[in-house]
C-alpha cells in the first residue's frame, strides 16, 4: 500500500492555539484555523487566532512537521473586502501553508498578490461538479477542493478523474445539510449571516425556556427550533436540526435532519482507494480533549489502512453528536 | 433612469398547463420588462418545463418582453451537468447562470449572474464583468449599504443591476429533497409530491409559529419579501431592475402595484394596502435590507444609508 502514502492526509480543527498544539501533538498532518473576525466561517465567541497567535502556531506546527491552513472562507459584503485582503497578507506573513477561500473576489486577489501561496477551495464555495471545480483551478490556480458533503463515493471517484487538483473530504463531525455558501437560514432568523459574518445559529441568540408542562423549549432568535419532554435531552437549536410541523405532520418532525454527526470511519479505506488526498475533521468549536481523542484515533486508523491492517474505530462513535451517527450522502443516494 | 420590473423564474412545480396560462397573462397584461424562464431548483422537474418552453418564449417575445433562460442552482448529477452545458451553448437568447459549472461552460460569452451565485462584493462583480457578465441579480441577504456599493461597482462596469423586491426569499438549497422527506420518500422516488404545494409547503414551529417553506431541495422564507418602501432608495443606489418572484397570487396585479409605486401613481401607503389585499394572509418582510433578521418588517430606512 505504498501508493497511499500521499493520500489520506489528516486535516484537523484548531479553534484555539491550545487546540492547535493538541491536534499537532496527536498526529495531525495539517491543522486549519481562522482569525478572530468575520473572515472565517467559525466566527464564534472565544475561538480563533490573533495575528501573533497565528505566527506562533505556524512556528509550532512547522517544527513538528505539520502544515497550517488558514480559513478565509466567508463572503465579504460589498465595501468590506479589505478585511479579507488584510487577513490574506497576515496569513502570508505568518507563513501559512495554504489559504482556504470561497469568494471569487478574494480568490482572484490572492492569486494575483500572493501567487506563491497554495489556494484551497472551501466547502463554502459549493463546487459540486468537475466543471465548477475546474473553473476555480483554471482561473485562480486552486490546488485542492474541499468537496461538499453531498456526493457518493462512486461520484467522488468520477470527479477525481476529471479535475486537475487534490480532493479533501469531510470524514467526521458536524453533518451540514444545506449547500454551504448558499445558506441564509441563520440570517433570516437572527440578522447574522453565515456567509458574510461566519455565524451559524449563534449562541448569543439561543434561549432555553422551561414550559409549565415540564417541556424545555430550545429557541433561536425567539423561534422555537425544538422542544423536549422532561425525559429527553434538550439539544442546541441549530435551524436545520430542529423539529417543525407541516400540515400533514402536526406532531412535529425533523424536516431537514436529526441531530446527528457525520462519521465516515468505516469508509476510510474506500475513500483512500478512490484517491481522496485529505480527510477533514470538523470541530473548531470542540474541546481539546475531543480534538485529542478524534485526531489520535484517526491517525491510528489511517496508519493502519496504509499498513494493510483493519482499523479499530469503535471509540469514535461515542464522540459523535447526540451519540448518533450517519454516513450521510457518501454511502447511498437514498440519503438525498 | 427608472428601474424596470422583471419576473424571476417560477420556483415551484406548477403544472405545465398552468405555466402556459400564467405566462400568457403576463405577456398580455403585466407591466414587466424581462421574464426569466427555466427550472432553477430541481433537474427532475426540467422535462415538464422544457416541452412548452419554445411556445412560452414566442408568446412573451411577441408581447415585447425580453426573455432570459436560467440555469439550475445546484449542479452535481450527469443530467444536470449536461443541461448546463447545453444551456451555455445557446447563442440567440440571453442566459442567467447560477452556478460555477455554468460559468465554466459559458467561458467569456455574454451572460447574466443569477441570485443563487454568491456575488457579494465589488471585487467579485468586477471579476464577473471581466469574464463576460453583463447583468447581475444581487444576493437577497445583502443589506442596504452593501447593495449601494455593489450597485455602483456594477454600474461602473456598465452592467445591469437587479435586486429582488417581492416574493419568498430563497434561504437555502440542498442535495436532499425535503419535500420527499416530509412524505417518507427520497429524491429518486419522490413521485413529484412537491406539486401539492404551489406556494411551498409551510413549516411551523412546534408552538405554532409559521417559520419556513419547503420547495423540493429549496428552503424559502415564510414571509414574502416586500421592498415597496425602498423602491426610491434602490433606484438611488443605481439598481436598474426590480425582480418579482412568482408566487401563487395574482402576479399581474402585484406587478401593477409595483409599477404604479415606481411611477408615483400610488403612494407607499396605498401601494402597501393593495399588495396586502392581493396577498391575503401573507406576512411581509424587509429585514435583510435593513441589516436585521430577514423575517422582520422594519418601518423606516436606517439613518445614514
Amino acid at each position: 500500500m505504498g501508493s497511499m502514502k500521499n493520500i489520506g492526509e489528516l486535516v484537523c480543527p484548531a479553534g484555539t492555539p491550545a487546540a492547535l498544539r493538541t491536534a499537532v501533538d496527536a498526529g495531525a498532518d495539517a491543522v486549519y484555523c481562522g482569525f478572530r473576525n468575520a473572515t472565517n466561517a467559525r466566527n464564534f465567541p472565544g475561538l480563533n487566532f490573533s495575528p501573533d497567535e497565528l505566527k506562533a502556531a505556524v512556528f509550532y506546527a512547522h517544527e513538528k512537521g505539520a502544515k497550517v491552513l488558514l480559513a478565509l472562507n466567508t463572503y465579504p459584503a460589498a465595501g468590506g473586502v479589505d478585511l479579507w485582503r488584510d487577513a490574506a497578507a497576515l496569513g502570508a506573513n505568518a507563513g501559512v501553508d495554504a489559504l482556504i477561500v470561497a469568494d471569487i473576489g478574494v480568490a482572484h486577489y490572492i492569486a494575483e498578490k500572493h501567487p506563491d501561496i497554495r489556494l484551497h477551495l472551501s466547502v463554502q464555495a459549493a463546487a459540486s461538479s468537475a466543471e465548477a471545480i475546474r473553473y476555480y483551478c483554471e482561473h485562480f490556480g486552486v490546488k485542492r477542493v474541499v468537496l461538499p458533503r453531498i456526493l457518493t463515493i462512486p461520484e467522488i471517484r468520477t470527479i477525481r478523474k476529471e479535475i486537475p487538483c487534490e480532493i479533501e473530504t469531510f470524514i467526521f463531525g458536524n453533518h451540514g445539510l444545506m449547500v454551504e455558501g448558499r445558506c441564509t437560514l441563520t440570517n433570516y432568523l437572527t440578522g447574522q449571516s453565515t456567509n458574510m459574518d461566519g455565524v451559524c445559529s449563534p449562541a448569543s441568540q439561543v434561549t432555553y425556556q422551561q414550559e409549565k408542562d415540564g417541556r424545555m423549549s430550545s429557541c433561536l432568535g425567539g423561534f422555537t427550533i425544538d422542544w423536549f419532554e422532561p425525559n429527553e435531552k434538550a439539544g442546541y437549536p441549530t435551524i436545520c436540526k430542529g423539529r417543525y410541523t407541516a400540515p400533514h405532520r402536526p406532531e412535529g418532525y425533523y424536516a431537514f435532519e436529526e441531530p446527528i454527526g457525520l462519521n465516515l470511519s468505516n469508509l476510510l479505506g474506500d475513500l483512500m482507494e478512490v484517491g481522496v488526498h485529505a480527510f477533514k475533521i470538523e470541530g473548531r468549536q470542540r474541546s481539546k480533549s475531543y480534538v485529542r481523542s478524534v485526531v489520535e484515533t484517526f491517525r491510528q486508523a489511517v496508519d493502519d489502512i496504509r499498513a494493510g491492517v483493519p482499523p479499530d474505530l469503535e471509540k469514535l462513535s461515542v464522540l459523535t453528536e447526540g451519540q448518533k451517527q450517519t454516513q450521510g450522502a457518501f454511502q447511498t443516494k437514498k440519503w438525498r | 433612469m427608472q428601474p424596470k420590473l422583471t419576473l424571476g423564474p417560477i420556483a415551484y412545480h406548477w403544472a405545465a398547463s398552468r405555466k402556459v396560462d400564467f405566462y400568457a397573462q403576463i405577456a398580455d397584461e403585466a407591466p414587466i420588462d424581462t421574464v426569466y424562464l427555466g427550472e432553477t431548483i430541481c433537474s427532475k422537474r426540467a422535462p415538464f418545463v422544457e416541452r412548452d418552453l419554445p411556445k412560452i418564449i414566442d408568446r412573451l417575445e411577441a408581447a415585447g418582453k425580453q426573455v432570459v433562460l436560467c440555469s439550475l442552482a445546484e449542479i452535481m448529477l450527469p443530467r444536470e451537468r449536461k443541461a448546463t452545458a447545453d444551456l451555455a451553448e445557446l447563442e440567440d437568447i440571453e442566459i442567467e447562470i447560477n452556478n460555477a459549472a455554468g460559468l465554466y461552460a459559458r467561458g467569456r460569452r455574454s451572460h447574466r449572474i443569477g441570485p443563487f451565485f454568491s456575488a457579494y462584493n465589488e471585487a467579485t462583480i468586477q471579476w464577473m464583468e471581466s469574464q463576460g457578465a453583463t447583468h447581475i441579480c444581487l444576493p437577497v441577504e445583502l443589506p442596504a449599504p452593501a447593495l449601494k456599493i455593489a450597485s455602483k461597482a456594477a454600474l461602473a462596469e456598465s452592467m445591469g443591476v437587479e435586486v429582488m423586491v417581492f416574493g419568498r426569499a430563497s434561504l437555502a438549497v440542498s442535495a436532499r429533497c425535503y419535500h420527499a422527506r416530509a412524505y417518507g420518500r427520497t429524491k429518486d422516488n419522490c413521485r413529484f409530491v412537491c406539486e401539492e404545494h404551489d406556494d411551498g409547503m409551510p413549516l411551523a414551529t412546534r408552538d405554532g409559529k409559521p417559520i419556513l417553506r419547503i420547495n423540493g431541495i429549496q428552503t424559502q422564507s415564510e414571509s414574502y419579501l416586500n421592498l415597496l418602501a425602498e423602491t426610491e432608495n434602490l433606484s438611488g443606489f443605481g439598481v436598474t431592475h426590480f425582480r418579482l418572484m412568482p408566487q401563487a397570487v395574482d402576479m399581474t396585479a402585484v406587478a401593477t402595484v409595483f409599477q404604479n409605486k415606481i411611477d408615483g401613481v400610488l403612494d407607499l401607503e396605498e401601494a402597501d394596502n393593495r399588495l396586502a389585499q392581493i396577498c391575503l394572509g401573507c406576512n411581509f418582510s424587509n429585514g435583510f435590507f435593513h441589516g436585521t433578521a430577514g423575517y422582520r418588517k422594519i418601518q423606516k430606512l436606517a439613518e445614514g444609508v
